[in-house]
């Protein structure tokens, strides 16, 4: 499961980020920080035919030795970033994308609602408890 | 005066209620307004609380001391009991029961969350009096449910005087009821039990429905509501009658109020408020916008960003309760669900309330089943109406809202974005309570696009539960929605990795290289080891170097890598080294070129990317060099594009679909477990060449 979701405007400031180990909160922050920069290279790669060559769902950004960041992109370039832990049974990449889109979808609904401004934090409850629910149960 | 004998029980019963009457706290004298709410309690006629009043000498003090007050109640029993009221009554006549008072409700709450307490205590008591079993069961049920809305800390603002007037009648109503049971019973019960009712008045339970209604009226008054409060007050006694304590219960007279308000805004009653004139005319109430964002939340139950008439409702009622200090709960109340059968005629709305009651409530009533005999009742007033209703009462109320609301979702928006009602509803099972859960089930089927993994299992697992009648209407429903959802949304991320893994042999091999997409190092190193060495492998092919056929092979290995070891050919191919050379060091290998360019010349033409180029090369020569297992793969993942476009199909399709995808998971995460080990070498191949590089340029 995942242990760090965030969520990243299109400016590239987060609207949304959560950790489930609260102690190394910060490690996390600066981890997807820097996915920021995989991310960009992989949308700004296709050269030619913009829309359709690029792929929304990222994949497996980089892997590091304690876990490993997925990457999503919207088409208002909003991007979701998934930090796994790698310690236990590998996801498979149905199970991310399954989960980008769950991300997807409750991203949605908050932007459905009107009284929420792009471009503020997420606050949405139902937001919070979509997260909880992928974050890992153990930690 | 004359003197008063009190027996000890009535002595404390009489000292409570001058304690509860005294609110100023002053101790001998008690407000008038209390004392005749009280007096009315008792549910005399009026001429004979005058009468009391006067024998106790009120009328000439002008207010009630205790004394005259325990005259005064002591003539009430007398009176209650149908004794002539006479003051030598007061101490002649034994053994009278203890005056009863059935409470007024909302003239005598507030300030009292310090008598909440008592009412947990005396428990017992409470369906003794004037209150049939049901009801204080359901009391009783509600009072812990109910206690979540209604908040112990911040008393319920609640103008008392605004409904006395009505108040009387109805509970003369119920009083005569009950009457019959009270008299027999042996005071000290009486009087316990007689309490409590007064205890209980002041609870959360009913006081919030009624606080509902009542802060509904005061918030009419101080916003921006006009709204007449005694037609308020008649709601209140109606639904006090009514028998549902559900405190998010909209009363007809706020449903109506509502309905108008939407008017204001949407002449149309099956149409639509769109999210921009919401939010404005939700923002004059001035609540914070983090919790108008909540009530939103909580309200548009399709989650389409506009609000019809039901979702309207609940969200000004939720508006209404928080105004008044009650926390918004964690997800939509029953009663505020919006019930989305019933939007055909206004007229009807009237009708609905009392089913909004109903379908609302079984919360309270513990099965589902025990509405059913009350909604009988009301059967014959719906059947009249809409003919949907008929169906929607038997037994999966709440499956038919939501499939005919899907019908209506679809066929009103056609236009709209259908992926947003799909998605939300995956996403908000946990939410939703469980009677809806099925609905939520069931809108899974009819709204699922590109989900048909996850979401299919929970599918199958609802279907059992679902009676014929809801099966013949999913059927109904399942062919619109789907038509329309599979047409409008369309999934288009699956179709391009397919595409990407076909072309490729393995997830592995393109994530690898995706992996180090501009990094041309990175996949210069991995594609540069084995072009370095054929440079010196053919002037060293006449040396004796012993050590180059390892090279070769380990060149050879790592650039036809997965198929190297079935593919023994490749092994001595050299052109495809040379192809590499050429797309990296066309400097180096001039004299290679004649050799390199049959065959992979075409392919090797100069990228414009060498990156992706490299990319799209390895990937061919991969296909070119592994036609046996490709074709296994690709077939595999030929038939992952189908996958997604069987959603729409029935359960055996789907559970088809899942095997299949089960089967490619397996052969796919096998394939994946021997390049890994296959990555493993050639790490090992390019760390060691890296040495021997060293050790040729360092000397």
């Amino acid at each position: 499961m995942a242990v760090c979701i965030a969520v990243i405007a299109k400016e590239n400031y987060p609207l949304y980020i959560r950790s489930v180990p609260i102690q190394n909160e910060l490690k996390f922050h600066y981890t997807v920080h820097t996915s920021l920069d995989v991310v960009e290279e992989k949308i700004s790669a296709v050269g030619k035919a913009m829309a359709d060559q690029r792929e929304l769902y990222l994949g497996l950004l980089y892997p590091t030795e304690d876990y490993k960041v997925y990457g999503c992109v919207t088409n208002s370039k909003v991007k979701f970033v998934i930090v796994a832990d790698s310690s236990n049974t590998s996801l498979r990449d149905n199970e991310i994308r399954s989960m980008f889109r769950k991300l997807h979808n409750s991203f949605t609904d908050v932007m459905c609602n009107p009284f929420y401004n792009p471009g503020d934090t997420i606050q949405s409850k139902a937001f919070d408890s979509m997260v909880s629910a992928m974050m890992v149960q153990a930690s | 005066m004359e003197s008063l004998t009190l027996t000890d029980v009535e002595q404390k019963y009489y000292s409570d209620l001058f304690v509860y009457c005294d609110t100023d706290n002053t101790k001998k004298v008690a407000s008038n307004g209390k004392v005749l709410d009280l007096f009315r309690a008792a549910q005399l006629p009026s001429e004979v609380v005058l009468q009391i009043t006067e024998l106790c000498g009120a009328t000439r003090l002008g207010h009630f001391g205790r004394s005259q007050f325990y005259i005064a109640l002591k003539l009430i029993a007398v009176a209650q009991s149908g004794l002539p009221l006479r003051v030598e009554s007061l101490n002649s006549v034994k053994d009278l029961p203890l005056p009863r008072f059935v409470v007024a409700k909302n003239e005598q709450e507030a300030r009292h969350t310090a008598m909440y307490p008592d009412l947990e205590n005396q428990g017992p008591y409470q369906g003794v009096i004037p209150r049939p079993p049901g009801r204080g069961q359901v009391k009783k049920v509600s009072a812990h449910e109910v206690i979540q809305p209604c908040p112990d800390t911040t008393s319920p603002v609640v103008s008392p005087h605004q409904s006395p007037p009505t108040s009387p009648h109805a509970w003369r109503k119920h009083k005569r009821q009950a009457s019959g049971g009270n008299v027999e019973r042996p005071p000290v019960v009486v009087a316990g039990a007689v309490w409590t009712p007064f205890r209980e008045v002041q609870s959360g339970t009913h006081s919030t429905l009624q606080t509902v209604s009542s802060l509904f009226q005061r918030i009419v008054s101080i916003c921006y509501f006009p709204l007449n409060v005694s037609l308020c007050s008649n709601e209140i006694q109606r639904q006090s009658s009514s028998g549902y304590d559900d405190p998010w219960k909209i009363t007809d007279e706020q449903r109506q109020y509502y309905i108008n308000q939407f008017k204001t805004i949407q002449p149309d009653l099956n149409g639509f408020i769109p999210g921009s004139a919401a939010k404005e005319f939700f923002t004059k109430s001035k609540l914070p916008i983090l919790e108008l964002s909540h009530i939103w939340e909580l309200s548009d139950f399709d989650k389409d960003g506009a609000l019809t008439l039901d979702e309207f409702c609940a969200a000004f009622h939720l508006v209404v309760a928080r105004k008044n200090g009650y926390d918004l709960p964690e997800k939509l109340p029953e009663s505020l669900m919006p019930k989305l059968i019933d939007l055909d005629d206004s007229a009807e709305v009237p009708d609905q309330a009392p089913d909004v009651g109903y379908s609302g409530s079984p919360v309270e009533v513990t099965p589902n089943k025990s509405p059913m005999p009350s909604l009988n009742q009301t059967w014959p007033d719906l059947n009249q109406g809409n003919e949907d209703t008929a169906i929607v009462h038997p037994v999966p109320i709440r499956m038919t809202p939501s499939k005919i609301h899907m019908q209506e979702m679809e066929l009103k928006r056609t236009g709209s974005d259908h992926t947003h009602p799909t998605s939300p509803l995956m996403a908000k099972p946990p939410e939703l309570s469980e009677e809806t859960k099925l609905a939520t089930s069931m809108k899974f089927v009819t709204a699922n696009s590109g989900d048909g993994y996850s979401s299919s299992d929970s599918y199958t697992s609802d279907q059992d539960p679902i009676t014929s009648v809801v099966t013949r209407q999913r059927s109904n429903s399942g062919t619109s929605p789907e038509g329309l959802k599979v047409a409008a949304a369309p999934p288009p991320p699956p179709p391009r990795p397919n595409a990407s893994h076909s072309r490729s042999s393995s997830l592995d091999m393109n994530r690898n290289f995706a992996a180090h997409p501009t990094g041309p190092q990175q996949s210069g190193v991995v594609a540069c080891p084995p072009a370095i060495p054929p440079r010196p492998l053919p002037t060293q092919t006449s040396g004796p170097h012993s050590g180059h056929r390892s090279d070769e092979g380990l060149a050879a290995h790592s650039t036809t890598s997965p198929q190297q070891i079935p593919e023994q050919p490749n092994f001595a191919d050299f052109s495809q080294f040379q192809a590499f050379a050429a797309s990296d060091q066309p400097s180096d290998d001039g004299e290679k070129h004649p050799e390199s360019l049959p065959a992979k010349g075409s392919i090797m033409a100069p990228p414009p990317k060498p990156v992706r180029r490299r990319l799209k090369s390895e990937d061919e020569l991969q296909d070119e060099a592994l036609p046996p297992k490709s074709n296994v793969i690709a077939t595999v993942l030929a038939t992952l594009p189908s996958i997604p476009r069987s959603v729409g199909k029935d359960k055996k399709a789907i559970q088809a679909s899942i095997r299949r995808n089960k089967e490619t998971n397996t052969v796919l995460a096998r394939l994946n477990s021997e390049l890994q080990q296959q990555l493993k070498d050639l790490l090992e191949e390019r760390i060691s060449l890296e040495v021997q590089l060293e050790q040729r340029t360092s000397p």
